[in-house]
């Protein structure tokens, strides 16, 4: 078998200095294959965006090994070789894009800044329609678009330097569920076209279940199961709290009317 | 009974490159003390009336209605001074991104702290003891360790529970929640969700629920407003969302990923221009 592409072992992560310092990853181990697409789910604050900002050189306090693409990963920043190879869809979009610079701007900078010169205008208006923005959005500053419109100018962003390995933390979140399915077509077109890695975190089971092929759970910093999305489809969850997790989501999509429960004791 | 709020005709309109853009086409609708969905795609508007209702729309943005009223009281015509005292106070709005609202450099417990004491005559040991109660209530763990955060230092779901607590402690009448639970796991959201739920049925407060989830809507709101390019398209009782009729409605539900019912693709919305023309559904009670 070939070397994963995404290697964690033992990953611990803290903030805070002195007696302030406290751990909140607690040492997880994860591989992703390459070509793979892997789910990363849980408590909210379990630590899920912590682990991809810490592959991403964000995380200046983190103890345990790390390598993507069999390359072995230093405490803090990454080569621009590695930016070009991996790139993040961060959770918040408002605070990912700078609040001066209109979408063209960012698009073009990013192109520059990865050495892309050919066809820059042209590359721009095809990233803004595969991410379904028409040319009428280039020239916008954030604060003129809408919350899905601005993370849809985040994930054209990443996939501007044509990366390898997309790390994509809540990237639909944001989007309404049109949106969103044209957004998950084009990842999955991506990565069969070009073989692209994913992890993805997600606390829309249903999305995880449609993108990927395995998937992690955590709590409190820790992986407490990884499973097959299979059988997570099949309910057949071990630990207690992903069992939980899937039954509050069967519960929120209507299935076991909490919104009879509601209204029953609100008549 | 009077509605919370009537609105009638509500438009809000920017001026772009290219002439002015209608970002909201003249809406119209009531809230009573109940649970109102406002479902839609992005860009459809969904955000700016909410803030239209807080007199949010930053220039050179213009809201224009025939009637935008507050239990009988204009929101057009109030002065700024009485507009701030009705936000927080009588309407309180759950921003779409939580970090992007809280302020960067004030810990989050001083924010609750502070959002309590403008509205409320409170000693600082009780304010103190009621923003605990109230992290503790939306699920947060480590209540006491999270007050002495900076909002960079809290995770996504964190940063809006913390919104929501700090919309929740004054009281408010009318709470209008842009996706308050989208960056909240399943088991938290439930928890959520039942928060404000009580406080529709046992305060009488009126909720506004901005969602993409369909499915959420389906299943806790009261009535459900679907939005188009502006407009209002439809209008149905929410536990029926899945018997709409309108094929844009149809196709967001159709669009919805199911854990239990792979697809090996989604099918994406085919959008007919005629649906941006129809004239807008009325939601008025
Ligand atoms: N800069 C920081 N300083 C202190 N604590 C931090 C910092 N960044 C994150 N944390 C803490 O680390 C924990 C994990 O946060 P993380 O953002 O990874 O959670 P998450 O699993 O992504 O949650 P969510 O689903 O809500 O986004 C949280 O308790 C958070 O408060
Ligand atoms: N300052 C502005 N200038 C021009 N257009 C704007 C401005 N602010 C918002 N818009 C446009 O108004 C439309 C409605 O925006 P709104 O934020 O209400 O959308 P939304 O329905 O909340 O979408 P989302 O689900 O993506 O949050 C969008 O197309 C947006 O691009
Ligand atoms: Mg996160
Ligand atoms: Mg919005």
């Amino acid at each position: 078998m070939s070397l994963p592409e995404i290697q964690i072992e033992g990953l611990e992560v803290f903030f805070g200095d002195g007696t302030e310092r406290t751990r909140v990853v607690h040492g997880i181990d994860l591989n992703v294959a390459q070509g793979e697409s892997y789910g990363l789910v849980g408590e909210s604050g379990s630590g899920k965006s912590t682990v991809l900002r810490a592959l991403v050189g964000l995380v200046p306090d983190w103890a345990g090994a790390m390598s993507v693409g069999g390359e072995k990963l230093s405490r803090i920043g990454r080569s621009k070789e590695f930016y070009r190879r991996v790139q993040m869809v961060f959770q918040d979009p408002y605070a990912s894009l700078h609040p001066r610079q209109t979408v063209d701007r960012v698009l073009s900078e990013t192109l520059a800044l990865h050495g892309i010169k050919d066809g820059v205008d042209a590359r721009i208006d095809r990233l803004l329609e595969q991410v379904g923005l028409g040319g009428g959005f280039r020239f916008r500053y954030p604060h003129q678009l809408s919350g899905g419109q601005r993370q849809r100018v985040a994930i054209a962003r990443a996939l501007a330097p044509e990366p390898k390995v997309l790390l994509l933390d809540e990237p639909t979140s944001a989007l309404d569920v049109s949106v969103q399915a044209e957004i998950l077509n084009l990842l999955s077109d991506l990565r069969s076209e070009f073989g692209l890695t994913y992890l993805m975190v997600s606390h829309d089971l249903g999305v995880i279940g449609h993108m990927c092929d395995r998937v992690a759970v955590m709590q409190t910093g820790e992986i407490v199961e990884t499973l097959e999305v299979d059988a997570m489809r099949r309910l057949q969850a071990e630990h207690p709290y992903t069992r939980h997790l899937l039954d509050s989501a069967l519960r929120s999509s209507g299935h076991a009317g909490m919104a009879a429960d509601a209204k029953l004791s609100a008549g | 009974m009077s509605n919370l709020l009537d609105i009638e005709n509500l438009s809000v309109r920017f001026p772009t490159r290219s002439g002015s853009f209608e970002a909201v086409r003249g809406i119209s609708l009531s809230l009573g003390r109940e649970r109102l969905g406002i479902v839609g795609e992005s860009g459809s508007g969904k955000s700016m009336t909410g803030r239209a209702i807080l007199g949010l729309i930053r220039k050179p943005g213009q809201v224009t209605a025939d009637r935008l009223e507050m239990q009988g009281e204009s929101l057009l015509t109030a002065s700024p001074k009485r507009m701030r005292a009705i936000r927080g106070k009588h309407i309180s709005m759950i921003m779409q991104d939580p970090k992007y609202s809280l302020n960067p450099v004030m810990t989050v417990g001083d924010q609750i702290i502070e959002a309590l004491r403008t509205h409320e005559k409170v000693g600082k040991a009780e304010a103190y003891k009621r923003a605990l109660e109230m992290l503790d209530a939306v699920a947060i763990r480590e209540p006491e360790r999270v007050m002495k955060l900076y909002p960079h230092e809290v995770s996504g779901g964190m940063g809006q529970r913390i919104m929501i607590a700090m919309m929740l402690i004054p009281n408010p009448e009318i709470l209008i929640a842009d996706e308050p639970t989208s960056a909240l796991d399943v088991s938290v959201q439930l928890q959520v969700l039942e928060i404000m739920d009580k406080l529709v049925r046992e305060r009488g407060m009126g909720l506004i629920f901005i969602s993409h989830d369909l499915n959420l809507v389906a299943g806790f709101c009261d009535r459900v407003a679907v939005m188009y390019a502006g407009r209002i398209v439809e209008v149905c009782e929410a536990g029926r969302l899945h018997e709409a009729k309108h094929p844009y409605t149809l196709g967001l539900l159709n669009s919805v990923p199911d854990l239990e019912r792979p697809r090996p693709r989604l099918e994406a919305l085919t959008r007919d221009p005629a649906w941006r023309e129809a004239p807008s559904v009325s939601a008025l009670l």
